[in-house]
């Protein structure tokens, strides 16, 4: 009988993983929540991704691929899914998380208002149709997805008002010397730039308010600026989905799954890749995935030549998180009437009195809404220290159809 | 671009076949949804995560209006 390998996420770490597990005689089985694959980075089709894995977004080719289908939870050998059809239990012999990362917001005055979306939030709804051109637009926060979405949405004809970076400009060219090692990265990162010649760059400057009847009509920053705009598009960096991993009892380091060099987890049979075990973008998650893919099949060989990438990969990833480490400023933007839990409207003033996120979550239903926390937890981990107990089932929410299964 | 009707809120919208629901929603500015003390809300991850986008998809409630393309004949209401 040959090996159920089963990988969660369909975005450049769990396709690649898709196409290493594929050289096997395994039967592969990839699962995503979204109608296409692709995740973010690929997002909008089989054109955005390399060659190699473009047979991987249709259903017919010799893996399963399983589009609209969430996972809920999973234990030692079975994953629960909530899936078109209904639910339905799968069985897998290793398991590959290729479960991304999602964007870290912040909250401050005025993020609750419509039209006030996250970096690659917008650039998602770009690609899904939002019509952006001539809208005006102000991308602020911290990373390299800030200059990287401006860029797309000028060349896509929206007028970028500002990009505004938190980080100090001296920590920002030190991670533009750390480019030098990686040729793809400079040769993007100089496109970008020359795509944004003409557009305000402020550096050292964050978003202290949104304001707006109905929508946002204007940002203020803190360099004392006033800035009309359509949509702000704001984050603060990227969180990693570990839901899946924490309730496999993966071991986890700030925010991370530990993982070896063949992308094992301290979990048996589990692997995980791409940005869950530290955020990386496509290059590490591409060889990642890879990696996994090849050793959960048994090819060890095709596995170790891939080190080198993988350890200059984890290099690029050390380099990020360092230089756009966010500024305690930031935790002074929220007032005490701004919402910090978007789901629950509950205020930043409600949860200063709290001492932990369980108790947060009795007292003042904190998190407890649709999102369980995705939102709220990283901007609470960020305001107060806060760490998010266990991770029970089911990690999405769903309707009472799905959690009753046939068998039951 | 080949454009489609779909419903929403009772009215008819024609928009392009496969865009995404949270982005036509966003672009007509029509909240999705109306938060516990009543502010308007549309999208803002735009990848299924927030919750924010969710909206009721021919009679099913809750649905991440990110995760959707249009489709024919679609009905889509929002909290008013």
């Amino acid at each position: 009988m040959s090996l159920n390998v089963v990988i969660v996420g369909a975005g450049p770490a769990g396709l690649a993983a898709a196409w290493s597990a594929s050289q096997s005689n395994a039967n592969v089985t990839l699962i995503d929540q979204a109608d296409q694959a692709g995740g973010q980075i690929w997002r909008g089709g089989q054109g955005y991704a390399p060659k190699r894995y473009q047979h991987l977004f249709f259903q017919h080719t010799a893996l399963q691929y399983r589009k609209q289908t969430h996972v809920l939870g999973a234990s030692e050998q079975q994953l629960y899914l909530a899936t078109p059809q209904g639910p339905q239990q799968l069985r897998y012999d290793r398991l590959i998380l290729a479960n991304g990362a999602r964007e870290l917001f912040l909250p401050f005055p005025g993020w609750t208002l419509p039209k006030v979306v996250g970096v690659g939030g917008l650039q998602a709804l770009v690609k899904g149709g939002l019509p952006i051109v001539g809208k005006r637009v102000v991308i602020a926060g911290s990373g390299p997805l800030l200059i990287a979405v401006a860029s797309q949405l000028k060349q896509r004809g929206a007028i970028i008002k500002a990009v505004v970076e938190q980080a100090p400009i001296a920590q920002l060219l030190r991670f533009g010397r750390s480019l030098v090692g990686h040729p793809t990265k400079m040769l993007q990162a100089a496109q970008s730039a020359q795509a944004l010649a003409n557009t305000p760059f402020y550096v050292n400057t964050w978003i202290i308010a949104a304001e707006g009847e109905g929508e946002v009509q204007q940002v203020q920053l803190s360099n004392g600026q006033r800035i009309e705009c359509d949509y702000l598009a704001c984050s603060w960096g990227l969180i990693a989905n570990t839901e899946l991993a924490q309730q496999l009892g993966c071991r986890l380091e700030q925010g991370f799954v530990v993982v070896d060099r063949s992308q094992h987890t301290s979990r048996d049979q589990v692997y995980a890749v791409g940005e869950l075990t530290g955020i990386g973008g496509e290059d590490k998650a591409v060889i990642e995935g890879q990696i996994a893919g090849f050793v959960a099949t048994g090819n060890y060989q095709a596995a170790s030549q891939l080190a080198q990438q993988q350890a200059q990969a984890w290099q690029f990833s050390q380099q990020l998180a360092a230089s756009f480490a966010l500024r305690p400023e930031l935790r002074q933007l929220a007032q005490a009437n701004t919402i910090v839990c978007r789901c629950e409207d509950v205020t930043f003033g409600q949860l200063q009195s709290q001492p932990s996120w369980r108790s947060a979550k009795l007292q003042t239903r904190c998190g407890m809404g649709i999102c369980q926390g995705r939102v709220c937890g990283g901007a609470t981990q960020y305001l107060f220290g806060w760490s998010q107990d266990s991770v029970r089932f089911p990690i999405h929410s769903v309707s009472v159809a799905d959690l009753v299964m046939e068998s039951v | 671009m080949k454009q489609i009707r779909i419903s929403i809120n009772g009215t008819e919208y024609h928009v392009a076949e496969h865009s995404n629901l949270a982005a036509v929603l966003m672009d007509k500015a029509i909240a999705n949804r109306r938060s516990v003390t009543g502010e308007p809300r549309m999208a803002v991850c735009g990848m299924g995560s927030c919750g924010e986008c969710r909206v009721t998809i021919n009679q099913q409630a809750h649905q991440l209006a990110c995760l959707q393309q249009c489709c024919e004949g679609m009905e889509v209401n929002c909290e008013p």
